[in-house]
């Protein structure tokens, strides 16, 4: 279509240009985006971990097969909702439903913003201690092992003794982490990281020295893959056990239970649907299992190759799954 | 200014003696009175210590509605105020898109990634030889290997690509930063009246944070690099104004008598004789605009900007702390890059130019037809060896995973005693500072403040800080207020206590100085992020780190307004003093400092906003202040939160500000210096 702008006339170019259109559509020609659907780039959140990274790539990826036109733009979390109200951003791949719950939620209230559906992966949450740590506190994993004294004092520090230093998220995760140690009476201290990032620089630093350290940690992330330890095993979450004080172990209390497994979910601007139909489709369809990332993430933070790379295997070794995706 | 060994000195002196006596008494009495209440009306007057909540005025939503107001509804009539803000960004997006072109992107047909590329973005050949060619026309060699260096850095790091998305945006934001800064100040100089109405927009610019503010932005503006460089713009525009009016006041009166002398028109007062006669401080607020627009680097990286800072941000969620450090400092290379080369160009335009009398066009711009041809040639040869356009990647260094094992060895081998370092001064000094200061009865902190304020700078500087107290607690802010000042009190004491004397000992010795200046520059650059997180791997999360990262951000002002103010010093003073047979310590003491205390105290008035601005990163290591409820407001995307919290940390500021201020006009006056 290009080859219209040769032309200088103005009348004759959007003649030509006319009488394009109508002959590819006429021809009922394959053109790559069909006829109906906008031009403009469809714009893809990037955030600053490796896994969401690789979401968005496969998908922006598999949408350019489809003949859209992509474009990648970096932004917050969290800030980003303002520019998918507005419509100056259009997909973000992964809303974290236990930490971005509230943030979605708002956006979607306003009608401005969908919600796309599961990505299929599960965000797993809890509490995390390296595997060295079993030595001082054989009872582990099981959580009862914490509320013993000896176990709870070889998880202390200075600040904390006798009670042992639990490392949670940030405040802004939630996690009711306060509330849990209250409720199964463990003779923890929550310390609240600020961000993941001062999470995890805990955790590295702990484990040089194979120093003592329970933490929050979070999955898909490479941490499990990096770092032996074992998830703690609290009683199995259930809905009544945070909304009902009499369920569960303590009668008196609510959250006296791990934490919920949560989807990641797919969120993006509202007008989607109309501008680009086929790939409103196609966006719903992605899905993706959590071993499967799992893999790709370990291959680019801890094996060093490059998120490009990573997606473009993939794509090699699943046509048949994200062809599917994208089919008329 | 003051007359150093002026004889009103001397006959004041006992004047003043009395007056000395007589100020304690009052303040002993207040202090006492403060104690009194303090200790014993708890019981009778609940509400002095705990402000009621039922007379909590719900400001956060009120600010979220009107803010939703403005958004969805708010229209003069033809078109609406979004439209207007959008019509901004769009005129904004001009220049950066030319400038992302030309450095990054390429110039394109289309959007998006079925883009056609026309013309590729310049080599990196030619950016580095353009720098260069620049360099040396406006500095020499020198500064043309300096600026080179900086560049071949960015390269050979393979930060190139990032670097010259954010060089974009900075080469958009800076300039005019620097334009409006200096017409503010210059307006504001002019008519006092602009100066009272800027001077309270001009403290929130700078002491709100920009996480309170980047919600709204966002919506306004729209999500991407335009709205970053608007957020930019407002933190970085405000220290060019206050240095602009500064030292437009500080023009010595005979320059001005000599301008309306032989007859200056007002706008050639302004343009040739008062903004040249300013020029040395005035860069300094150039250089002020340049590195903080840096420092932003980081969060506009956030909404879209890209860049530098989006690879800071991801290195260090995976902990290559290597990658963030090789990334950190792209910023700082790109920082003393501009800021050498702006320099250099407000000395050389400033200048009187030398007529050449050469004709043609070859002798007469030489540089400009070596630039052009440069960036021809090296596009078209780029064409042909892919070498010369894009860097290649054979030859790129990195340090890889050096840092991380450094960091690591410390961590072995000294942890232990960094930890008992760490507990001695929180144990000691923070901890029972906060306790303190959280014990206070509000109503008797805001009646002090306004005795304070009342002595000072008399009534309206007491219902001014009365009034701001007032405002944080009836917001329901005060015990987080409280834990704000504690961190940025102890931080910015801690920032003078060091900077000070480093500003005092750099000032004279030229050679120093100019170290001093490369390390000042590098913290004031380095995204603080890049030294938090090892210092997280050695002194947990918490306050202690917190401090750390803040007093390492508000050093720089402190040494910098210090050395700025002395090195001023009319050289003919010392060598009056000389003369005179002063000593070299009280050539510092009666001359150099006491002449200099106007530059040292707006760096103090600088060290605290720096401290304070660096509030919403420590809230990224777990501290529980105001910081931290702007950035929970700002992942909710609650306006009216956000900008409470945002407006009570710019309370803090501005009441520590005017206190210190008067303070200051009060001390001079007592001492004879005015």
């Amino acid at each position: 279509m290009h080859s219209a702008n040769i032309f200088t006339g103005r009348s004759f170019r959007r003649w030509t240009a006319a009488l394009v259109m109508s002959g590819a559509s006429c021809l009922g020609l394959s053109a790559p985006a069909p006829a109906q659907e906008s031009t403009d780039p469809i714009k893809l959140t990037l955030h600053d971990w490796t896994g969401q990274l690789i979401t968005t790539e496969i998908m922006g990826e598999v949408l350019k097969k489809a003949g859209y036109s992509i474009e990648y733009v970096q932004a917050d979390y969290l800030a980003q909702f303002a520019g998918l109200e507005t419509g100056d951003l259009h997909v973000a791949m992964e809303m974290w439903e236990t930490t971005g719950r509230e943030a979605m939620d708002a956006a979607t209230a306003t009608g401005k913003v969908e919600n796309f559906g599961p990505t299929g992966m599960k965000a797993k949450e809890e509490w995390w201690y390296p595997s060295y740590m079993t030595e001082k506190c054989p009872g582990l994993p099981n959580w009862e092992a914490l509320k013993e004294e000896a176990c709870a004092e070889a998880f202390s520090t200075a600040e904390t003794a006798p009670k042992g230093r639990y490392l949670g998220g940030p405040v802004t995760w939630g996690g009711f982490d306060d509330e849990r140690v209250e409720a199964l009476d463990l003779p923890f201290e929550v310390i609240h990281a600020g961000t993941d990032a001062a999470l995890f620089a805990e955790l590295e630093s702990a484990y040089q020295r194979q120093a003592p350290i329970m933490l929050w940690i979070y999955a898909p992330h490479w941490a499990p893959a990096k770092y032996e330890g074992q998830w703690v095993e609290f009683p199995e979450y259930s809905a009544e056990c945070y909304n009902d004080p009499a369920a569960g172990i303590n009668p008196d209390a609510a959250y006296d239970c791990g934490k919920p497994f949560g989807e990641i979910w797919k969120v993006g601007w509202a007008g989607v649907k109309d501008k680009w139909p086929g790939a409103y489709d196609a966006i719903k369809a992605f899905t993706i299992d959590n071993d499967e990332m799992g893999k790709m993430i370990t291959e680019v933070d801890l094996n060093g190759k490059t998120v490009s790379a990573v997606v473009a295997d993939w794509m090699g070794a699943n046509e048949a799954r994200w062809s599917g995706w994208i089919k008329k | 200014m003051a007359t150093p060994g002026s004889p009103a000195l001397e006959t004041n002196a006992a004047h003043d003696a009395a007056k000395a006596l007589r100020l304690p008494i009052a303040w002993l009495v207040a202090l006492a009175a403060f104690i009194a209440f303090w200790l014993y009306a708890e019981p009778v007057a609940r509400a002095a210590f705990d402000y009621p909540k039922a007379y909590t005025v719900p400001l956060a939503k009120w600010i979220s509605s009107a803010m939703k107001w403005l958004i969805d509804d708010a229209s003069f009539g033809l078109f609406s105020f979004t439209d207007l803000t959008r019509f901004v960004s769009a005129v904004l997006d001009v220049p950066y898109r030319l400038a992302s072109s030309l450095l990054s992107t390429g110039f394109l047909e289309g959007s998006g990634s079925s883009a056609i590329q026309i013309v590729p973005p310049l080599p990196w050949v030619a950016v580095i030889g353009l720098v260069m060619l620049l360099g040396h026309w406006l500095g020499g060699m020198r500064l043309g290997l300096l600026a080179g260096g900086c560049f071949l850095f960015l390269a050979v790091f393979g930060q190139w690509t990032s670097a010259m998305i954010t060089l974009a945006s900075i080469l958009v934001a800076a300039p005019l930063g620097v334009v409006f800064g200096l017409l503010f100040g210059i307006a504001a100089w002019r008519w006092r009246w602009i100066e009272r109405l800027i001077t309270p927009p001009l403290d929130l610019m700078q002491t709100i944070p920009v996480f309170a503010y980047l919600v709204p932005v966002l919506f306004l503006f729209g999500f991407g690099p335009t709205a970053a460089v608007i957020a930019t713009l407002i933190f970085a525009t405000p220290p060019m104004t206050r240095i602009a009016i500064l030292a437009l006041r500080a023009v010595p009166g005979e320059i001005i008598d000599l301008g309306h002398m032989v007859g200056c028109t007002d706008r050639q007062m302004t343009w040739r004789v008062m903004v040249p006669a300013a020029r040395e401080s005035l860069m300094v607020g150039m250089n002020q605009v340049i590195m903080l627009s840096l420092n932003m680097v980081i969060i506009a990286s956030m909404i879209g900007a890209g860049g530098l800072g989006f690879d800071v941000l991801a290195a260090l969620r995976r902990l290559d702390f290597g990658a963030g450090l090789e990334a950190g400092f792209a910023i700082v290379a790109l920082a003393i890059a501009m800021d050498r080369l702006s320099q250099a160009a407000a000395e050389k335009l400033s200048a009187p130019a030398s007529d050449p009398a050469t004709s043609g066009l070859f002798a007469r711009h030489p540089y400009l037809i070596a630039a052009l041809a440069l960036a021809i040639m090296t596009t078209l040869l780029g064409y042909v060896v892919p070498g010369i356009h894009t860097y290649p990647e054979a030859w790129q260094l990195s340090t890889g995973t050096f840092w991380s094992e450094v960091v690591a060895w410390i961590n072995i081998n000294f942890f232990d005693t960094l930890e008992a370092i760490k507990n001695a001064m929180l144990l000691n000094v923070l901890i029972p500072f906060k306790r303190f200061l959280g014990d206070l009865p509000w109503f008797g902190v805001a009646a002090l403040l306004s005795f304070a304020g009342c002595r000072l700078g008399g009534l309206r500087l007491a219902a001014l800080a009365s009034g701001l107290a007032l405002f944080i607690a009836a917001t329901g802010q005060w015990e987080k207020a409280m834990i704000t000042v504690y961190l940025c009190g102890i931080s910015a004491v801690l920032a003078a206590l060091i900077g000070l004397p480093i500003g005092i000992f750099a000032a004279t010795r030229d050679r120093v100085w100019s170290w001093v200046q490369v390390a000042i520059d590098t913290l004031q650059t380095l995204p603080s992020f890049v030294y938090l997180m090892p210092a997280v791997m050695l002194f947990r999360v918490g306050d202690f780190t917190a401090m750390i990262a803040v007093v390492a951000f508000a050093v720089a002002p402190a040494i910098r307004y210090t050395a700025l103010g002395i090195r001023k010093v009319d050289p003919r003073l010392i060598e009056a003093g000389r003369a005179m047979g002063c000593t070299e310590w009280q050539i510092l003491t009666r001359i150099r400092l006491k002449l200099a205390l106007p530059e040292i105290l707006l760096g103090l008035n600088q060290t605290i906003m720096f401290a304070l601005s660096m509030l919403v990163i420590t809230a990224l290591v777990g501290t529980r202040d105001l910081g931290q409820e702007v950035y929970i407001a700002l992942t909710k995307a609650d306006t009216g939160r956000g900008l409470v919290a945002g407006l009570s940390i710019a309370a803090i500021a501005i009441i520590a500000d005017r206190l210190i201020s008067a303070g200051a006009i009060h001390a001079r006056r007592r001492l004879g210096l005015e």
